[in-house]
């Protein structure tokens, strides 16, 4: 029969200070040598991780009532819109919104700066009501002021993620980076072998409740990420070719840290929020040991032309490839840089790992799994052309 | 001694025969030269990017040389402002630049910059997302406002 363990067991083991804990590139490294029958009954949790510009995030945050009372209807932090529409002193303020005096101070910025400790303006209008007569307020508020501060992200971590580059004769500036003029250079976005959903690809142990950390502190994975697809083609080694599934997480922004949260800008494009997230996978089975096992050589994307309307594809590559530095494009030779940080992929990756280790990160099962069979709508115009 | 090759941006006043001035590098240093870059607007000052390779101590009095004539020689490196302790690794900024500058360490995925290898492009500094880079070849001088003195 084959070896199989249960969370429980893997939770003591991290209680007594007994599990082993590698990270996803190590496991990788280990699986040349090991079959992943070998690895299941030596490892006990791999951990995975990404530091990358992530678009779909955001903050919600509750200022706390005034006297005499207020329902903040327009609501500006540093300038930059945050949401009305959400009660009297709740606001989600997402990542991409922008200061329109300065298109370069946006939400991601708003949260850097909280999360750092500085103060940030707040300018709110109500229309004033029977018991909520206030109608204007400006003042200062930071992390500490406030009541709750909760990161909450609806799309991060993309199980895999497309290769850009740019075909025409013009410089694009795009989420993916500056793309250069005659594909003169491809970038690519994922952290390969240590990127978390490619190492469960089918979701197995992420799911509703998985505990992660995310932005320096712990956090919890909540629901499928916004545009989870589940039907993206897959290749001989059982991971998605482009991007798949996602996942929507939420932590307490008080115990977040710049190192992990960082507010970008891209030139012509706009603001995005840089989010560290590090997500630990049990060692369940020999399936899980062979997942965790994949390598980037075996781990494809996709090549798209992102200075093309519709971004045809242009071929497919690897991450062994990609972190080579340089590509085959339809028989050109292509320079490629990362847009994403392995760096910081890699040390959060040794921080939840030494955090297992040091038995003050246990493993949670899912509440529940995710949805298969999941497919993308398009969205139909039905009034009419563009204006 | 050996040669060495150094890079200089150098600002020209506008009435200055730069020509005579460079002919003077090569007779009398022994000074090689390359132009990599060159910004001239007529009537105003202009600004070049100059790869020069000699002797250390010919180098040095070619320099003074030409600040004794009200040129602005600033070595490349002092041009290029890099916020190194921000920087995230993300290597956006290598996908752009074609020297060699700024490249990705691909065992330990950090940034390696060396001004050096630098051709002031500027393409670093829209493509860096943290906006770490502060190149500016041709600095306008502040428009100098032709009011009481
Ligand atoms: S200015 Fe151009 S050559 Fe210099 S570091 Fe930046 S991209 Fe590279
Ligand atoms: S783009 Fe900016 S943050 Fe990213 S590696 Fe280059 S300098 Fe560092």
């Amino acid at each position: 029969m084959s070896f199989k363990k249960s969370y429980e067991e893997i939770n003591e083991k991290i209680r007594k200070g007994k599990a082993v804990v590698l990270t996803a590139e190590e496991v990788s490294a280990m699986a040349r040598e090991l079959s992943p029958a070998e690895i299941v009954k030596r490892v006990d949790v791999v951990t995975t991780a990404t530091f990358g510009a992530m678009c779909s995030s955001g903050a919600i945050l509750n200022f706390g009532h005034t006297t005499p009372p207020m329902r903040m209807e327009r609501i500006t932090l540093n300038g930059v819109p945050a949401h009305g529409g959400l009660a009297a002193v709740d606001t989600y303020i997402g990542a991409t919104s922008e200061n329109p005096d300065n298109i370069k101070y946006g939400g991601a910025h708003v949260i850097q700066d909280l999360v750092e400790g500085k103060t940030v303006e707040l300018e709110a209008w109500g229309k004033g009501t029977d018991c909520y007569p206030r109608k204007y307020i400006k003042t200062k508020i930071s992390l500490e002021t406030i009541n709750e501060a909760t990161l909450f992200n609806p799309r991060n971590a993309y199980q895999n993620y497309n290769v850009a580059t740019n075909t025409t004769s013009k410089i694009k500036y795009t989420y993916m980076g500056t793309l250069l003029p005659g594909m003169k250079n491809a970038n690519y976005s994922t952290a390969g072998e240590l990127s978390p959903l490619l190492n469960d690809p089918e979701m197995r142990t992420i799911g509703i409740g998985t505990r992660i950390f995310l932005g320096g502190t712990v956090g919890y994975v909540v629901w499928p990420g916004t545009q989870f697809n589940t039907s993206k083609e897959k290749n001989q080694f059982g991971v998605p070719m482009s991007n798949a599934a996602t996942i929507a997480v939420i932590g307490n922004l008080k115990e977040m840290s710049a190192e992990f949260i960082r507010a970008a800008y891209y030139e012509k494009y706009g603001v995005s929020l840089f989010v560290g997230i590090g997500l630990p996978i049990p060692i369940l089975d020999e399936d899980m040991a062979h997942r965790v096992s994949i390598r980037n050589e075996q781990i494809e994307t996709t090549i798209l032309d992102y200075g093309t309307a519709g971004t045809p594809v242009l071929g497919k590559t690897n991450y062994a490839e990609l972190q080579s530095g340089e590509i085959s494009i339809n028989g050109n030779k292509v320079r490629t840089a990362p847009v994403a940080s392995l760096q910081k992929a890699r040390e959060i990756a040794d921080l939840l790992k030494k955090s297992i280790q040091d038995g003050k990160f246990e493993l949670t099962a899912p509440v529940a799994i995710f949805p298969t069979g999941t497919s993308l709508k398009k969205l139909f115009e039905t009034e009419g052309g563009e204006r | 001694m050996i040669e060495v090759t150094r890079r200089y941006v150098m600002k020209f006043p506008p009435d200055s025969a730069d020509k005579a001035l460079t002919y003077k590098l090569i007779k009398d240093y022994d000074i090689k030269f390359s132009i990599l870059k060159a910004e001239v607007r007529p009537g105003r000052t202009g600004s070049l990017l100059l790869e020069l390779e000699a002797l250390p101590e010919n180098i040095q009095k070619g320099i003074e040389y030409l600040e004794a004539n009200a040129v602005i020689c600033e070595p490349l490196g002092k041009k290029i402002k890099f916020e190194a302790s921000k920087c995230i690794n993300c290597g956006n900024c290598t996908g752009v630049c074609f020297t060699g500058a700024l490249t990705m360490d691909r065992e330990r995925w950090k940034l390696n910059f060396e001004p050096e290898l630098c051709v002031v492009c500027e393409l670093c500094v829209p493509a860096c997302p943290m906006n770490l880079f502060d190149i500016n070849f041709h600095e306008e001088e502040p428009e100098k406002i032709a009011v009481g003195n």
